[in-house]
């Protein structure tokens, strides 16, 4: 078969390089023109609706996942594996990518190699329409939506419909997911309802918010759709190079019919997915559906291994998905966040992700992750690229839950570094004068002593009362909801002068 | 012991009777304490904000002021994190391989105030007072990347006459974040504001933490409410006495 674009057998893990030049604009194509995560966030932060919404949802999810979590005595040592299983695989990437190669042929599936986003859409549409299909049937996938599978898809006049309930309710609703695992998690039953009726062509009539009543509405919906489809696209969990066998870990079962019922099969999968071997995946089936929906074992956890006559599909296609993953291995720091299984419990417990939700991300991968996955993709050269590094006060929570241990705030700071670096070229940056007058006073103790004294000088002209109210900007920021403290008349430094001396 | 003070350039500036505190409270104790006049700030906010090369005069000015202590307190727990974590990391990509060893060893020396009281000194009641309800917040860094458990909590409650009430939410961030409190205003103060509500549930007349960075954001809304409750750090109510 000639569906090797082989561009490149992915990676070299053993890149020694500290900061790669991450990213291309255009990896998440119906992402562009997003505004930065600060305009984006005061949006959010106005809507009672969604804040409500929001800290229902995770702070549930938050302490099932505590509790499940907590039943493991050995919950460190798994993550501990999971971590050291990922950086293995990742320091080899190329060995197992090539072995999946192999083993998935040998099963009877076609592997297709895709560079970028626009490759990977044009490898399924054109399978798609060789399927003579022109409307294919999806499972909940992460990757597609990274790569914007639906839209380049309706640009051919294919339809795609989502079947994992809450992806069918973005979809259904003109929206866009907003969280990794519950991508509605922003809309409560009543505006579920409301979608439902307005764009379900077969909605039953006097439809209420009852849960049960929304989900007999969606099971409709799609039973049609499941038995007529000709194709089906998913992506996938976890690669298996041992075998060829790819996993759909999922809660509802759609996946699994979307799996089995139509004649032809795409899983278009991000390269970092695979691992070693079938045995490998029983630390990560542990670690997973714990750390996500707080279950101790998944519902339904599909795994396929190429093509069985009489069952399941008789055409099988893997979509191997680079889009920038192999900039980001070559990065030592970035690297870590190709760990990522998709869990969401970063996004869970992220007192930022809480308040604003997942929209102001502007990308399929919200909260933590996303704030150090998109930048590595896409680069740090937009508003939006730039601003999710910031987009965290390093609480450090995130990687406190984190199931393979990436540490998130690790991550940010370096990415942070890098949007520094590339605006370093600019002539006018008043942050770097700011940040480079105040390293100049910061690093010596003469200096800040004589900036102290003129501060403690200035108690005349900001009042005495030790609150200061209102500052200009960029300080406003501050003030409009926080008082600020007045400098003292004396600092310590010169406390100690005076009374000890100022001697060690 | 001979301890080395390493202020902070925020307590420094804006909070000195947190200095005065730790100095009072060690010297109660028996401790010589130390001031090398050479220190001015550990660099976090530099390298946090992506500042890297700037970062690296502070960490050789802050090795040069604190070399040949063997402890070093700080007020900071987060403080004390970045010294701890990050100074190796600013020391090896400055190329420096004697600014890199000078932090080898100061790294591992450098103690949040609970820490060097309850695991170096060995100390859990140190003879305080201070009669009120108190709710205590524990810093994010105190927790996560320090991880000084429970050590102040433990110092807290042997304060007489001090009762520590339960904070709902306690390890949630207050939203600070250094210049995140500027260039996420909003969100900041989103965070602020539920962190605020649960201090003030609480009934407690004061709040306690290891970090004045987290209590001058909570103590500036708290203020600004007119709320009635006043902050202090750990080292103000330890060195408190009848």
């Amino acid at each position: 078969m000639s569906e090797h674009a082989a561009n490149g057998h992915a990676a070299n893990g053993h890149a020694t390089k500290g900061h790669a030049t991450h990213g291309h604009p255009e990896s998440m194509p119906t992402y562009l023109g997003m505004p930065p995560f600060p305009e984006a966030a005061a949006t959010a932060l106005g809507n009672a609706q969604l804040r409500r919404n929001l800290a229902h949802a995770t702070s549930t999810i938050r302490a099932k996942r505590a509790a499940a979590v907590a039943e493991l005595a050995d919950w460190q040592q798994l993550r501990a594996a999971g971590k050291a299983i990922k950086d293995h695989t990742l320091a080899h990437l190329d060995t197992y990518l090539t072995r999946l190669e192999e083993r998935v042929t040998d099963a009877g599936g076609h592997v297709h190699w895709a560079q970028d986003a626009a490759e990977a859409n044009s490898i399924v549409t054109s399978l798609v329409r060789a399927a003579g299909a022109d409307s294919v049937v999806k499972v909940k996938s992460m990757t597609t939506q990274e790569t914007g599978l639906n839209e380049a898809l309706a640009a051919e006049h294919i339809t795609a419909l989502e079947t994992d309930l809450a992806e069918l309710i973005v979809q259904l609703g003109h929206d866009r997911p907003s969280h990794i695992l519950v991508p509605a998690i922003h809309r409560n039953r009543a505006e579920i309802r409301d979608i439902f009726l307005a764009e379900m062509a077969d909605v039953p009539s006097g439809l209420t918010d009852a849960p049960a009543e929304l989900a007999a509405a969606a099971r409709a919906h799609l039973r049609r759709a499941f038995l007529s489809a000709r194709v089906g696209i998913s992506g996938a969990n976890f690669a298996i190079a041992e075998t060829g066998g790819l996993v759909v870990v999922e809660s509802e079962g759609n996946g699994r019919m979307c799996l089995t019922l139509p004649e032809t099969l795409i899983s278009v999968v991000g390269i970092e997915k695979v691992l070693p071997s079938w045995r490998d995946l029983e630390v990560f089936l542990a670690l997973l559906p714990r750390s996500s929906t707080a279950e101790r074992m998944n519902p339904y956890t599909s795994m396929w291994t190429g093509l069985h006559p009489g069952d399941g599909p008789s055409a099988f296609h893997l979509v191997l998905l680079d889009n920038e993953r192999t900039s980001a291995l070559a990065d030592t720091i970035g690297r870590q966040a190709l760990r990522c299984i998709r869990c969401s419990a970063c996004l869970n417990v992220c007192p930022v992700y809480e308040r604003v939700g997942g929209h102001a991300y502007g990308s399929p991968y919200p909260g933590p992750i996303g704030a150090i996955i998109t930048p590595q993709l896409r680069g740090v050269t937009s508003p939006i690229d730039a601003s999710l590094p910031y987009a965290s006060t390093l609480c450090g929570a995130c990687y406190e839950v984190c199931p393979v241990a990436i540490n998130i705030p690790e991550a940010l700071v370096h990415l942070r570094a890098e949007v520094v670096d590339a605006k370093r070229s600019t002539a006018f940056q008043p942050e770097r004068i700011v940040m480079g007058a105040t390293s100049w006073i910061l690093r010596s103790g003469r200096r800040l002593g004589l900036a102290q004294r003129a501060a403690s000088a200035s108690r005349v002209l900001i009042g005495r009362s030790g609150r200061i109210r209102r500052l200009p900007p960029p300080l406003s920021g501050w003030t409009k909801t926080r008082d600020a403290p007045a400098p003292p008349p004396e600092s310590f430094r010169a406390w100690w002068a005076r009374t000890h001396g100022g001697a060690q | 012991m001979r301890i080395a003070l390493f202020i902070t350039c925020l307590t420094d500036t804006l909070f000195p009777e947190t200095g005065k505190a730790i100095t009072a409270l060690l010297e109660r104790l028996g401790h010589e304490v130390v001031f090398p006049p050479g220190q001015a700030c550990c660099g976090q906010m530099h390298f946090n904000s992506g500042y890297r090369p700037e970062t690296v005069p502070m960490v050789r000015g802050f090795a040069r002021a604190f070399s040949g202590f063997d402890a070093i307190v700080t007020p900071s727990a987060s403080c004390a994190a970045m010294v701890r974590e990050y100074h190796p990391v600013v020391a090896a990509e400055s190329g420096d391989p004697g600014l890199a060893r000078t932090v080898g060893e100061i790294a591992p020396r450098v103690y949040d105030l609970s820490g060097l009281l309850v695991d170096v000194l060995g100390v859990v009641d140190v003879g305080a007072y201070f009669p009120c309800r108190v709710a205590y917040h524990p810093s994010c860094h105190s927790l996560r990347m320090l991880r000084v458990g429970d050590a102040p909590v433990r110092l807290l409650r042997a304060v007489r006459g001090l009762e520590l009430v339960d904070l709902p939410g306690a390890e949630e961030c207050c939203g600070f974040g250094g210049t995140f409190a500027l260039k996420n205003a909003g969100t900041s103060a989103a965070m602020c504001a539920d962190k605020v509500a649960a201090v003030r549930g609480t009934g407690a007349q004061v709040l306690c933490s290891a970090d004045n960075s987290c209590l001058m954001h909570i103590g500036g809304a708290l203020t600004r409410q007119r709320a009635g409750i006043t902050v202090r750090h750990l080292a103000e109510i330890l060195a408190s006495t009848p």
